[in-house]
């Protein structure tokens, strides 16, 4: 059974599973909704100032809204023990956390992708003519977002007050990812909408670095 | 599920320590092919985590454990898909239906056409018509039967059960005993941990009782598994308190 | 009993006195390089001499860090427990630099600049390596099991001191991008001054290294107490 094909097993099964109940989609995405109402009362969302702060604050609801939903990856494990049942399996053990991985980078996307429409109409910012850059953008943050916040879900899992670790452990690591990815975003949602190579390799880098780390380390997070 | 063959296990000398706890101390056993084993003793005696090394669930600390097919060893890396395992918890994805969750399991396993085996297997337990259902709304005896339909689907060489009569009525503990029996009957190894109590009782050969992480008491391959039965179930309502 | 290697480390002292001597030495040499030996700064004036702490702590916090790294890999590796001894001995010395740095920090900046806190590259930085490692301590808190905690600590640490340079690197090009009127620099070094900054370096390798050890004895010392009661477990109490 190689690695890829026991990944994409495993990722199949967690995208069933969310789909069947949708439970998790669902809560995130109205988490995020309430953050970026309450943030547009604290400034006067009018375009330019949008475009200064909106990114920041789309930036930093994703990162919140990602360390709770992120909980849940290792937490519904524990429910009937299936994580051992995965540890069971003739399987390379990384790819439990590989399957994981890839289904929360979708689910993560698939909340950004849904709210962006919500915050180019509440904050006034054209966001089709550049869609397919803020889609890179998007993207790459969250490659960053959801490969730590999956081994660091699986860290939380070993400990105690774990709703409170994860974003304990994931906001300090992930503040290059916050800082690139908005600053990459403005720059895009800028006038002349522009693509900051610098920024995107920076998180380029980010996401090789830490997705090789998660490789060489993560699967002695699932010993017992 | 036919067996391919029932598997040989070697501990030697295995130490378990969890922090501070001992959990098992200097264990040394060996289960010959075809041998259903019951590990006796209370909770902490050591029983759960016997069985989680023999599954390659954990490591010993100190020790080792050996798996050979006839008098070949197998390594290490290659047992996993020759052992099945019951545990305490049902390791069953309640959002997915009886089939989905075995189709996904057998894919892990490697197994040629995963859908096809996983219909065969709801048979032998009497789940062929709950099939398309979704787990949450199975009753404890039920989910207990399609656990055990998990653990036979690649076929196993050696079967692990943690206490898989708890929560069963008479009924499905008889069932439980009938079918271990017959996996008995094909060559598989079985290896369970039970409280002492009757519902496996006619499919033992050997009986073996651990308290604090020692053996205790082994009736031995040949022997009789009774004596330690019942000494361990006198022991048992006898020491309540503990 | 325990066995014979642990009994000697927990016998033989950890620090000898000519070593602590000779880091008391530095210390005072240093102190008096910073404070009376080296030039007088002509624009910031007495407060700049505080840049030679504030400097160094941060090069021997950084040290400090590099060692978690060591440790947390050397522990997945070879699973020994004294690396992660070394681990958590450096993060807290290291916090406890970075403490330094954030606080000294203000003390500069207010009398010279007129502002408690500013942005600039390398506070930031500090400030996130912070809030960094004082969450690598805040997990070993929430883990029981010493080799548990061993095991989560060591990977969170390799993930985070991989952070690092990204911290530094992502900091340092927004504040590039988005340049401040302020900066916090040292100011024109005259060769004194890169003399005592170096000295004071060293001095504050050496406290960094008898911290350290002192730290990394406890958790030794700790870990002795365990065995020994497992050993009187394991004989049947």
């Amino acid at each position: 059974m190689t690695l890829a094909r026991a990944t994409s097993v495993i990722l199949a099964k967690e995208l069933r599973t969310e789909f069947r109940s949708r439970e998790l989609l669902g809560t995130t995405i109205v988490f995020v909704l309430i953050v970026i109402v309450l943030f547009s009362f604290t400034f006067n969302p009018t375009s330019s100032e949008s475009r200064r702060f909106g990114p920041g604050l789309l930036w930093l609801a994703f990162l919140f809204a990602g360390s709770l939903m992120l909980q849940s990856s290792f937490l519904r494990e524990q429910t009937n023990d299936t994580l051992a049942a995965l540890r069971l399996a003739p399987i390379d053990p990384f790819s439990i956390l590989a399957g994981k991985m890839v289904a929360n980078f979708l689910f993560l996307l698939l909340v950004e992708v849904i709210l962006l429409p919500v915050f180019a109409v509440l904050y006034n910012v054209a966001v089709l003519p550049v869609l397919g850059q803020l889609l890179l953008v998007l993207a790459l943050g969250t490659i960053g977002l959801a490969a730590t916040g999956t081994v660091f879900s699986a860290v939380a899992a070993q400990a105690r007050l774990r709703e409170l670790l994860l974003p304990l452990l994931l906001l300090p690591v992930l503040a290059p990812v916050l800082i690139a990815s908005t600053e990459a975003t403005i720059g895009v949602l800028g006038d002349p909408p522009e693509l900051s190579l610098v920024w995107l390799t920076f998180l380029a880098c980010f996401d090789v670095v830490f997705l090789t780390a998660a490789w060489m380390v993560g699967e002695y997070l699932l010993e017992e | 599920m036919p067996a391919s063959g029932g598997l040989k296990l070697q501990f030697s000398e295995v130490e378990k320590r969890y922090g501070m706890r001992l959990a098992l101390r200097g264990v040394s056993l060996t289960i010959a092919p075809g041998e259903c084993v019951a590990l006796v003793g209370h909770n902490g005696s050591g029983k759960t985590t016997l069985l989680k090394i023999a599954a390659q669930l954990t490591r010993p600390t100190r020790g080792k454990i050996d798996f050979f097919a006839g008098e070949t060893s197998i390594p290490l890396e290659d047992v996993k898909s020759r052992i099945g395992m019951v545990g305490h918890h049902t390791l069953l994805y309640e959002e997915l239906t009886a089939e989905e969750n075995l189709i996904f399991f057998a894919k892990l396993f490697g197994l040629s056409d995963p859908a096809g085996k996983a219909r065969l297997a709801l048979e032998p337990v009497g789940l062929s018509g709950r099939a398309t259902d979704v787990v949450r709304t199975f009753s404890r005896g039920m989910r207990q039967r399609l656990s055990i339909a998990r653990a036979l689907l690649a076929g196993p060489g050696l079967l692990l059960l943690d206490e898989a009569g708890t929560g069963l009525d008479p009924e499905g503990q008889q069932w439980l005993g009938a079918a271990i029996k017959s996996l008995r009957d094909t060559g598989c190894t079985v290896l369970m941990s039970t409280h002492g109590r009757n519902e496996t009782q006619g499919a033992v050969t050997r009986a073996i009782r651990l308290e604090g992480g020692k053996i205790t008491h082994d009736s031995g391959a040949g022997g009789n598994p009774n004596e330690v039965l019942v000494l361990a179930a006198v022991r048992d309502t006898g020491e309540e308190a503990s | 009993m325990a066995t014979g290697a642990q009994s000697a480390t927990a016998s033989r002292s950890v620090l000898s006195v000519p070593s602590v001597a000779l880091v008391f030495l530095l210390l005072a040499a240093a102190s008096y390089g910073a404070l009376i030996w080296a030039p007088t700064e002509n624009t910031m004036g007495l407060v700049q001499r505080i840049f030679y702490f504030h400097v160094s702590s941060a090069w021997s916090g950084f040290v400090s860090f590099i060692l978690v790294f060591i440790g947390s890999v050397a522990y997945l590796r070879t699973r020994a427990l004294k690396w992660d001894w070394l681990s958590v001995a450096s993060a807290e010395v290291g916090v406890a630099f970075f403490t330094v740095v954030l606080v000294t920090g203000p003390i500069w900046a207010k009398p010279v600049w007129g502002i408690w806190w500013t942005w600039d590259a390398r506070l930031t930085s500090s400030f996130l390596l912070w809030v960094l490692f004082v969450s690598y301590l805040v997990l070993r808190t929430l883990v029981d099991e010493p080799e548990r905690r061993a095991l989560v600590s060591a990977v969170f640490g390799i993930f985070a001191c991989l952070d690092i340079p990204l911290v530094y690197f992502s900091i340092w090009w927004f504040r590039t991008q988005h340049p401040q009127p302020v900066i916090g620099d040292g100011g024109k070094l005259d060769p004194r001054m890169g003399w005592a900054l170096l000295l004071c370096w060293a001095a504050t390798l050496g406290v960094m290294t008898v911290l350290i050890r002192l730290r990394y004895r406890l958790e030794a010392l700790r870990s002795e107490v365990d065995a020994i009661r497992m050993e009187a477990a394991r004989s049947g109490r």
